[in-house]
């Protein structure tokens, strides 16, 4: 059996532009969610977490041609040359691929075309631009499975390379917020009025966030090897979670494939009512009722496409350190199943880590990860 | 895995296994989607409510799985693999339109292109692996090839594969097999 371990990584979200700068701020309790006064946004008021887009500007100027490249473009170039940068991959090697895991890529430019043309929208053409940027010479994977997106274009550069054909791919979760999306989680009553609370008693809804998240997967060994990873579906509702928690339940079972027991849960924890019922119902049905579990939506929001892809890289680099992230904006208990929510930052030694993840369509996705000497 | 059979839909014709089944004169997507749930007397009053995307995919489910017996197949074990280059932009741009008067939650449901692989396991209660792939051109090899292999990596039993594609200007195209 071929291993596949990650190689590096990067975060581009409201805490900063590298993984460390996330996770720092996460471990000071810091949230990036403010209230956004944009009515090119919303036409009221409203909690969101969003990335530092001066900031994004300056970096973009080490780009070839920047100017070339929409927003969402650039931060998906910015995160994966960091991640890049931080390992000894050539990205023109033979042998390696480029997943881009989101949901929505450049739709913001239905509303406003900024001077791109109409074949930016299309989630392939992003692809192909990133891929040509660093020179990847195979066909790039745009993989839009809503918000598990980021957990399945982990699975996926896994089976590719233990397929043989691969050594290494970059997987890159980007999505940034626009006003398509916002109105439509207004219009599905989805977004709460207050930064979010994953798992509260008195949680209301979710926060928005953006991000673009890299991580390579290859078969260098490494600090942590991904191990095993499912996806499922509910067939219930395409708009809401299975109350029973089934889908999930399978998702994890078939990750944890015999395993008893895990060191930690990153939960998918949007905050929404019925996403953190149904979540806790599987952790607990899977009997983990006394594994850590945190959210990190109440830090960064709900980054959709990116959302899998930022929750594993800051656990996993808080695991190297053996430290727990807590679960902001949770307080007391809301949820029916017996789940160990994260409170406070703490230290525990955690070799196992499960990620998992829900979304609409009734999707679910699993996927584990184990500290390696 | 081996393809069992395979359904075409495009500009207003069904194809069975490459064979044309049926043709309706009004090519448009909406149109010829209604009259293929009629002719085939699909009853499934959801159907309504769904994006062209999800309807033409549904339709293609539907015509594959009609007279295929369900009840030996595990649901758990049943993929749903789907590509297409436009991905929900068809909707995505009616949702466009109506965020100017009132956004609808009806429509921004479908802006998600992965709402046709939730449909289709509704419909059947599939439950095993569902991935919607983005890609520049038709290629159904790849799709069958990754399949395949999804088959042997997620223990799959039976598979629904194809490539399910409505443009921004409605032309489409959709080609589901069935594997066993």
């Amino acid at each position: 059996m071929v291993h596949t371990y990650l190689e590096s990584n990067n975060i581009i979200s409201s805490l900063g532009l590298n993984s460390m700068d996330t996770l720092k701020g996460m471990l000071t309790g810091k949230s990036g969610i403010t209230v956004c006064r944009d009515r090119g946004l919303s036409g009221k008021d409203f909690p969101v977490s969003l990335i530092d887009w001066e900031q994004v500007e300056g970096r973009s100027e080490d780009l070839v041609n920047p100017n070339e490249y929409t927003r969402f473009e650039k931060i998906a170039l910015l995160s994966i040359q960091d991640a890049l940068s931080r390992s000894h991959i050539d990205p023109a090697a033979p042998g390696t691929a480029l997943i881009l895991s989101t949901t929505k890529g450049n739709v913001e430019l239905l509303g406003e075309p900024g001077g791109f043309g109409r074949d930016r929208l299309s989630l392939w053409r992003s692809a192909d631009l990133i891929a040509r940027y660093f020179g990847v010479t195979s066909r790039p994977l745009v993989i839009s499975n809503a918000c598990i997106s980021g957990v399945v274009a982990m699975i996926m550069a896994q089976r590719m390379i233990r397929s043989g054909k691969f050594d290494q791919v970059v997987v890159l979760g980007a999505d940034v917020v626009s006003r398509f999306i916002v109105s439509g989680f207004q219009s599905f009553l989805s977004l709460s009025d207050q930064p979010c609370r994953p798992f509260d008693e008195l949680r209301d809804g979710l926060t928005l966030g953006e991000a673009a998240a890299t991580v390579i997967i290859s078969r260098r060994p490494g600090e942590v090897e991904l191990t095993e990873g499912a996806i499922t579906n509910d067939a219930n509702h395409i708009s809401g979670p299975s109350r029973t928690g089934e889908g999930l339940l399978l998702a994890i079972r078939q990750t944890l494939v015999g395993r008893k027991d895990v060191d930690l849960i990153s939960a998918h924890g949007t905050a929404t009512v019925y996403n953190d019922e149904m979540e806790s119902i599987a952790i607990s049905r899977a009997g983990l009722e006394t594994v850590p579990v945190n959210s990190l939506k109440g830090y960064v929001g709900h980054t959709l496409g990116a959302a899998g892809i930022v929750e594993s890289i800051v656990n996993l680099e808080a695991m190297k350190q053996d430290l727990l992230v807590p679960t902001k904006g949770y307080s007391s208990p809301g949820v029916s199943g017996n789940i160990n929510v994260v409170e406070q930052t703490g230290q525990k030694q955690v070799d196992t880590m499960l990620k998992i993840a829900s979304g609409f369509g009734g999707c679910n996705a699993a996927a584990l990860f184990e500290k390696r000497v | 895995m081996k393809v069992i059979q395979h359904i075409r839909l495009e500009k207003g014709s069904v194809s069975i296994n490459g064979k044309v089944d049926y043709t309706h004169s009004d090519h448009s997507v909406n149109a010829f989607a209604k009259s293929v749930y009629k002719h085939y007397g699909v009853d499934y009053p959801k159907f309504y409510k769904m994006s062209s995307l999800s309807k033409l995919g549904f339709l293609a489910s539907e015509l594959l799985l009609k007279d295929v017996d369900l009840s030996g197949t595990d649901p758990e074990h049943v993929s749903v693999i789907i590509a297409n280059s436009s991905s929900s932009l068809h909707t995505d741009a009616i949702y466009q339109e109506s965020i100017k008067t009132k956004p609808s939650p009806a429509v921004f449901v479908y802006t998600l292109p992965n709402i046709l692989i939730g449909e289709i396991c509704i419909r059947n209660g599939f439950k095993g692996e569902g991935i919607f792939f983005i890609q520049e051109e038709f290629d159904m090899e790849f799709i069958l090839d990754y399949a395949m292999s999804q088959a042997d990596a997620a223990q799959s039993a039976m598979s629904l594969a194809g490539w399910v594609d409505v443009d921004m200007d409605g032309n489409y195209l959709a080609e589901v097999h069935l594997l066993k």
